[in-house]
């Protein structure tokens, strides 16, 4: 078992663990291979890869959307290479959170609503997740005046933060974020990256970040090359 | 959340929303109107006449005769004799007649000439008689009892003078001028052409004729009111009459009697089977106006899919949001079935609401110059069978665009091509 370095002593299970994960569309053509890749939780991955690389399909897969064909994949100690479709899409609403390039909300939902869509499929009592969803609308520097807004109304930036709070409303063990930055400027990118990783860290959240932005790198940890990956070399 | 969303989703594409509900209402007024007037004229046509056993007229077509003797539609071929409805009406299994004289009309409305026993023995609907709404049957020779209908649409009233035309256009140039008729009485409304017929006596008719030949005034013999009232009025032939039984048992035999008769050729028909088989031959146009109205809707239904396909395609960042936040793809399958079905319901609801207004704004129409009684309601058990098909067609159809999200869901997965 391949570990990145533990920051803590305290977590047995790891937030999220592949074992030599393969996955194809079709048998013998283009084959995205994952020898070893474990997280803890609180531990950031950066992951570079441009685009066609396989960024798509592997964000599928660590979000449980689609299982590898060969290998194993365990998200907080639940094995997704086993699990069901619908059980995958459960652990997905209460352990997995996504933040995509942009456009991540639905334009005719308000803020908040964009932010409880979580709560119904997560399966949580309704009462405390709003109150989280408000705290960590507010932690994120979006004010009460605006939850009530249809997201189509939010700067771009806004929308990003709104998908941070979504995203670890449910105080997942895994958040996959595809180029969230993409759409930004640089102010606007290092507000984002900071509260990103400040409330993900207050969770114990681990972040999977791709993106193919060389200066984002500084943010995290550990790094992760696409193209590296289907050579089979192995992370952490 | 999974109604919210649809309904916020609809709100969201509302233009196109609207469209489909409109056309979605549009054909489900054609299909719940259709089928309601059809239903309501069926009634109509079958409560016509009742209780009459029998109607007898000169030999012709039994739907002829029904036609023009029930409905005062088309002429009869030929007369019946007075004497001979004298002996056929002292039958012994013959419990009262009505006597039919047809062929004058008044402003467009047919005049029927009758005796007492018309407003005795006819009975309709549900063996109702006729009610008087104002004044009496006829007594003298030159009065007149009106329909409801005639009385409203030409606004007379008790007690005013009417001229009869010869002949059965709304313009006549051959009037009856020289023996104006009173309006002794003015008959409730009974949803048949009962409201629609100005009756005076059988004398009155003959009275009024009684200088004419051949369908035109005899040339230099002129009778006037007072001078014809003097001569004997006993008229020489009726077109039809309606016979009561003394027991229905009888009913075969004495058709057949009086289709046997020897003194002159004659039809006797019972006017339930004649109506039965009228109602047959409209049957067929009814069944394919309500078969036109089924693909009207169906067309209706298709353009919805067709609609909610082509949206899939914008909303296929909705798909990919849903699947991201644990959204499996038979939830996205339901948003649309919702979607679908609320379309549906509202367009019911908007359907419903635009018949009641439209049956409303339409009736007096009708009844005035179809002489057809609907009610505005067009509820009633059958609707709600109707409303379960059409939900279930629907249920059936939308799983195309709802197959297409659930698939859309699970090949797409996060993410979303711009």
């Amino acid at each position: 078992m391949h570990k990145g370095v533990p920051v803590t002593t305290k977590p047995k299970i790891p937030a999220i663990e592949l074992k030599d994960v393969s996955f194809w569309y079709k048998p013998n053509s283009w084959q995205l291979q994952l020898p070893a890749l474990a997280l803890d939780h609180g531990q950031h991955l950066f992951i570079r890869g441009a685009s066609g690389s396989g960024k798509t399909t592997l964000l599928n897969l660590l979000s449980g959307i689609t299982k590898p064909n060969l290998g194993e994949l365990w998200v907080q100690g639940q094995p997704l290479h086993q699990l069901s479709a619908a059980k995958r899409d459960k652990l997905r609403a209460a352990q997995i959170g996504v933040v995509f390039q942009q456009l991540n909300l639905i334009p005719y939902l308000s803020v908040l609503d964009n932010v409880l869509l979580r709560a119904s499929f997560a399966g949580k009592p309704g009462i405390a997740l709003q109150q989280r969803a408000a705290a960590l609308l507010e932690a994120l520097g979006l004010d009460a005046l605006l939850w009530q807004q249809p997201a189509s109304a939010l700067s771009v930036g806004q929308q990003q933060r709104v998908a941070i709070a979504r995203a670890l409303l449910t105080e997942p063990a895994l958040l996959i974020a595809d180029e969230p930055t993409s759409a930004l400027d640089a102010d606007n990118r290092d507000a984002f990256m900071r509260v990103l990783l400040a409330e993900a860290d207050k969770c114990g959240t681990t972040v999977i970040f791709v993106s193919h932005d060389q200066q984002l790198k500084q943010y995290f940890q550990y790094e992760l090359q696409m193209a590296n990956l289907a050579q089979g070399v192995m992370a952490c | 959340m999974l109604m919210k969303l649809a309904r916020l989703s609809l709100w969201n594409r509302k233009a196109t929303a609207l469209m489909t509900l409109l056309s979605l209402t549009i054909s489900l007024v054609l299909l719940l109107g259709i089928d309601h007037i059809r239903k309501e004229a069926r009634n109509s046509f079958t409560n016509t006449v009742s209780g009459t056993d029998l109607i007898v007229g000169a030999r012709s077509g039994q739907l002829n005769l029904l036609l023009y003797s029930v409905f005062r539609i088309g002429n009869a071929t030929a007369n019946v004799s007075w004497q001979t409805y004298e002996r056929i009406a002292k039958h012994p299994q013959i419990a009262w007649t009505i006597p039919l004289s047809l062929g004058d009309s008044h402003r467009g409305y047919r005049v029927l000439g009758t005796n007492q026993s018309y407003f005795e023995h006819y009975r309709y609907a549900n063996q109702q008689s006729l009610q008087f709404a104002e004044g009496s049957p006829f007594a003298g020779v030159y009065d007149a009892v009106l329909g409801a209908e005639v009385a409203k649409q030409l606004g007379y009233t008790l007690g005013q003078e009417i001229t009869l035309a010869h002949g059965i256009g709304a313009v006549s140039f051959s009037e009856h001028k020289d023996k104006p008729f009173t309006i002794t009485g003015i008959l409730a409304p009974t949803g048949t052409p009962v409201d629609q017929t100005v009756h005076v006596s059988l004398e009155g008719i003959e009275a009024i004729h009684i200088d004419w030949q051949q369908g035109a005034p005899m040339p230099g013999r002129q009778v006037s009111a007072e001078q014809a009232l003097e001569m004997d009025l006993t008229p020489k032939a009726i077109t039809a009459f309606m016979v009561g039984l003394n027991s229905r048992m009888a009913t075969f035999v004495v058709q057949r009697q009086i289709n046997e008769f020897r003194g002159e050729p004659l039809s006797a028909i019972l006017p339930g089977v004649a109506l039965a088989e009228l109602w047959q031959m409209l049957g067929m146009v009814e069944n394919m106006l309500l078969l036109i109205t089924l693909l009207v809707l169906v067309a209706g239904l298709i353009g919805m899919m067709t609609t909610l396909l082509a949206s899939m395609r914008e909303r296929q960042r909705e798909v990919a949001i849903l699947r991201a936040v644990g959204a499996n793809p038979w939830y996205l399958f339901w948003l649309i079935q919702l979607e679908v079905l609320l379309l549906t319901l509202m367009s019911m609801f908007m359907a419903a609401f635009f018949l009641v207004i439209s049956l409303w704004a339409i009736q007096d129409t009708l009844a005035a110059s179809y002489g057809l009684f609907i009610s505005i309601t067009p509820f009633s058990v059958q609707t709600l069978y109707w409303a379960g098909a059409i939900l279930l067609a629907t249920a059936v159809l939308a799983c195309i665009p709802a197959f297409a999200a659930y698939r859309r869901a699970l090949t797409d997965g996060l993410s979303v091509r711009l």
